[in-house]
């Protein structure tokens, strides 16, 4: 839990989570919702706002932010849109479609891999803005010649996610993204890649001494373009209000910018400036009323969550959560299942998972897998020979005996090592005394000249095992 | 002198049957309305932009497919005049203001993707208010109409150039657009028929939005029947408007001529002297005509709908609350009039300055205001509370009663320049056509009597949502009445 912060001092997040989502069109028209096309090739009338243009709502979109609020337990009932207003030449129609005081879905929580839950007020729908192009020195728009917008992006649909502000270290604002991007994911809504902006993150941040009650100001961190820019903005702008407190001074209600390159958050708009947006109820779209039926058809269709994958893998293996939640974001947690159920053994299903699988599973099997781990723990094959089968499972597939006849690989045999090990201790008879002694480095010399004889081959374990009992021989 | 109804007054319905019959030429038809667009056109100034050439390129073709035995549809070969808030594909649509001068939109609204395909020939976009705001179209950036029976008098507003266009002979029957009385309200002051449909029975997909909440597409006609022929073609579920409703309409047309016996039709008391401001005049010849219909075997009564005394000032919340978000889009970034500054900002301001006029700014405030952190509920949500308590009202009135009357303006054509010192004098030209507008029902204004000043006199008549054939059928019978009488 080590958040970098002052003592006594507690980190208080909450974050809001814009999600694009990967419908074919747009929120609001026919066009095609893609990224990376030459500008102002996928608009019409409705998503360049043209006078006298309506917005017909695409049901798609509606049924992904409902499959996402059921994956995030939130209620999913009677919701409107709204209209959010201020002046941007990105934004088309100087308004954005939105939710506001009855979004599509509300309540809810999403449970981290240690097992906290984090609550979500809300998951609504909006539309996307286009993207304005600063053209000049800068790249900003003071001292920028001239600005061109592209509107390819106008309309495309979002969801925001807004947490209530439970998050109290850096590590568990890492792990909601992570954990939200898992639950994307698995549903199909969105590539939730983070880097190509389909993922935004703002982060709202304030501090107080433990064991306040009462929430102090915060202030809002945008421009965060990874999770490791997150922890760094976070950690950041917790330590400077920190400052402020302890310089007797209040930090102001604002939202900041997070400067990559000088690590820190710079003030944008203040509160004195902050918009009034005079949300009201958009007239040209009606309320989204779901029946029971379509909000039991969406139950029935979700995929099954990290946590719940977790849990599962867990229970499975008899493990802690925590070792398993790796293999579970790597999606490999099926194929452990089946390994297991296999009959090999879950400890060293996992250990291969985690250590020596990190670049996928190729052509290996779980039959394959399992065989391969029964030779590994009846010692036919040392641990280093099985993973150099492993590899090459992963490779070209097959079954394991045969690669390993291929390799001409094969444990030597437990009485050759005795008969070997008794040839080293008559030759070397001052080492094995210093052995004897307690001196423990010796053993490695002792177990490097078998693994010399054996040419590898030989289960360090056995051999370690040996020497032992020679000792209380 | 003013240009009046033509002598052969002719109606929509007989246009295309005889273009269709191959008896009249779609071009000849044409000729004879520009003709009358020629010599009036000056005076009255209906038109924003007048179609010559299109109109007789599309008048050629109605003739030619008329010649290859094509079927034609219901408006085959009749001119009709379109408010310039509506959309024409490549043809300049301004809404009457300097903002979009130039503007020419690259589709063609809902409508008039409808009413090409019904066949009619597009003559003319008429003026108006500037994007719908006012009650006599003197709120134009390019000049006010002038009301075809006294030039002196406004044609009411903010659809005066649609009404003017039919009761000066430029086009049989036109288009207009009704937020609190936009259409009908000038029809009374024309002396023409002006239809306000249901909320969601025309597809406002190319309407220039004002207030997307209360706006309605309907016709103008010289008879009940041209407006429901019109109504017919323009109406019906749209998938590109949201509000559209699915569910089909009966005809308008079939019980049109069925009278009024046993309806029982209330007259609102609170627009027969219980709110200030209406003539007695107007008020007199609604109750001739309650006698009218009480005659056919209609039953009458008077009726109270507490709330309407508040609509006024509810609709002047809601409407331009509405307007200040629709109109944010005329920023000078993408289209219309820009007017340069030196950071975007004063971009903005500079073009919006300079291509708004002062109604429209005005309501922009207002709205801008009444949506403001600290003012919403006192304001916009109180005017809401209205708008549902009106429709609780009209709920119970329409549970004892088929049909309302009432009158449609409060009094009869103005002077221009009368009233527009006082913005005030001004809304409440709309108090008896609002309340329709804030609960969505369908109300038609029908030509039914001329006061004392010679100018006409229209009553209206209001029916719950989908009833327009009902509405249609009391409107008919009140046309014949007077008609019989004359
Ligand atoms: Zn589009």
């Amino acid at each position: 839990m080590n958040n970098n912060l002052k003592d006594d001092w507690e980190l208080i997040v909450g974050l809001e989570v814009h999600v694009e989502l990967g419908t074919k069109t747009k929120l609001f028209c026919g066009c095609v919702n893609q990224f990376g096309d030459e500008p102002n090739t996928n608009v019409c009338p409705v998503c360049l706002g043209l006078p006298g243009s309506l917005p017909v709502v695409n049901e798609k979109a509606v049924i992904y932010a409902m499959q996402l609020g059921r994956a995030l337990n939130c209620s999913v009932g009677r919701s409107i849109f709204a209209r959010k207003n201020y002046f941007y030449p990105d934004m088309p129609k100087d308004y954005q479609i939105t939710q506001y005081d009855q979004p599509t879905n509300m309540d809810g929580y999403l449970e981290l891999p240690s097992g906290v839950k984090i609550g979500i007020e809300r998951a609504h729908i909006e539309e996307d803005t286009g993207k304005t192009v600063h053209v000049g020195s800068t790249g900003r728009i003071s001292g920028s010649d001239y600005s061109l917008v592209d509107y390819n992006r106008a309309g495309v649909p979002l969801i925001e996610i807004v947490s209530y502000p439970e998050i109290r270290t850096i590590d568990q604002a890492k792990e909601y993204v992570e954990e939200l991007r898992g639950v994307l994911l698995a549903l199909e809504v969105s590539d939730a890649k983070m880097e190509e902006g389909s993922i935004r993150v703002d982060a709202n941040v304030s501090v107080r001494i433990e064991g306040e009650d009462e929430l102090r100001t915060r202030c809002e961190i945008k421009n965060v373009n990874s999770l490791r820019s997150l922890g760094r903005a976070i950690e950041y702008e917790a330590n400077r209000q920190i400052d402020l407190y302890e310089n007797s001074e209040i930090p102001s209600q604002e939202t900041r910018h997070w400067d990559e390159s000088d690590g820190r958050t710079r003030p944008g708009r203040s509160k004195e400036d902050a918009e009034d947006y005079r949300y009201f109820q958009e007239p040209d779209l009606v309320p989204l009323n779901p029946n029971t039926e379509t909000i039991e058809m969406i139950d029935q269709g979700l995929p099954s969550f990290p946590s719940e994958r977790r849990m599962q893998l867990a229970t499975l293996a008899q493990m802690d959560v925590s070792e398993i939640a790796l293999i579970v974001e790597r999606g490999h947690d099926g194929f452990a299942a089946e390994t297991i159920n296999s009959g090999a053994a879950p400890q060293v299903v996992i250990k291969h998972l985690t250590n020596n699988l990190s670049d996928g599973l190729g052509e290996l099997t779980p039959t394959a897998f399992a065989s391969l781990i029964q030779m590994e723990e009846s010692a036919e094959l040392t641990s280093t020979q099985a993973k150099k089968v492993l590899g090459e499972l992963v490779l070209q597939g097959g079954r394991p005996q045969e690669v390993a006849a291929q390799f001409g690989l094969e444990a030597v045999d437990t009485d050759e090592l005795e008969t070997l090990i008794n040839q080293l201790i008559t030759d070397y008879p001052d080492e094995w005394e210093r052995f004897c002694g307690g001196e423990k480095k010796v053993q490695g010399f002792f177990v490097g000249e078998v693994m010399k004889s054996t040419r590898g081959q030989a289960d360090g374990k056995v051999i370690n095992q040996i020497l032992n009992e020679r000792i209380s021989d | 002198m003013s240009p009046s109804v033509p002598d052969s007054f002719v109606t929509a319905e007989s246009i295309s049957e005889k273009v269709k019959s191959g008896e009249w030429s779609a071009v000849e038809i044409l000729d004879k309305y520009l003709s009358q667009i020629e010599q009036h056109e000056s005076e009255v100034h209906a038109f924003n932009t007048v179609l010559e050439g299109e109109a007789r390129a599309a008048a050629r073709e109605t003739d030619k497919r008329v010649a290859s035995g094509e079927t034609l549809g219901p408006l085959a070969g009749v001119p009709i005049a379109v408010k310039d808030n509506l959309c024409t594909k490549g043809i300049r649509t301004t809404a009457s203001s300097r903002i979009l001068e130039n503007w020419k939109p690259p589709y063609d609204a809902t409508v008039v993707q409808k009413l090409f395909s019904a066949g009619a020939t597009l003559i003319g976009k008429t003026n108006m208010d500037e994007f719908a705001m006012g009650s006599s179209t003197e709120n134009s950036a390019f000049g006010p109409t002038r009301n075809p029976h006294d030039l002196s008098c406004v044609p009411g507003g903010s659809s005066g150039g649609s009404a003017a266009a039919v009761a000066a002979g430029f086009a049989p029957i036109s288009i207009g657009s009704d937020t609190g009385g936009s259409i009908r309200q000038p029809a009374s002051l024309c002396g023409v028929v002006g239809v306000k449909p249901t909320y969601g029975g025309v597809s406002r997909y190319g309407l220039l939005a004002f207030a997307s909440s209360l706006d309605q597409i309907g016709p103008f006609a010289n008879t009940v029947r041209d407006a429901a022929i019109v109504h017919e073609v323009i109406g019906g579920h749209d998938p590109k408007d949201s509000t559209s409703i699915s569910e089909p309409f009966p005809s308008f047309l079939d019980g049109l001529d069925h009278g009024v016996e046993g309806l029982k039709i209330g007259i609102i008391s609170e627009l027969m002297g219980g709110i200030e401001g209406i003539s007695p005049e107007v008020i007199g010849k609604t109750r001739e005509a309650a006698s009218v219909l009480s005659a056919n075997g209609a039953l009458i009564e008077e009726v109270s709908i507490p709330a309407s005394l508040y609509c006024l000032s509810s609709y002047y919340l809601i409407a331009p609350a509405e307007a200040s978000s629709n109109l944010s889009r005329y920023d000078g970034v993408r289209y219309g009039l820009r007017v340069q500054g030196e950071t975007l900002a004063e971009m903005n301001i500079n073009t919006r300055t300079n291509g708004f006029g002062n109604e429209v700014k005005r309501r922009i405030m207002l709205g801008t205001y009444a949506l403001s952190a600290g003012y919403y509920d006192a304001y916009y949500g109180k005017a809401l509370k209205v708008r549902r308590l009106l429709a609780q009202n009209f709920d119970e009135v329409y549970s004892k009663f088929d049909v309302l009357l009432s009158p449609t303006s409060p009094c009869t054509a103005f002077k221009l320049g009368e009233k527009t010192s006082d913005p005030m004098t001004m809304y409440v030209n709309d108090v008896c056509t609002i309340p329709s507008n804030l609960v969505g029902h369908p109300a038609i204004s029908v030509p039914f009597a001329s006061g004392n000043d010679g100018m006409p006199i229209g009553v209206q008549i209001l029916v719950p949502p989908m009833q327009e054939a009902l509405m249609y059928r009391v409107a008919s019978t009140l046309e014949s009445a007077k008609s019989n009488e004359q």
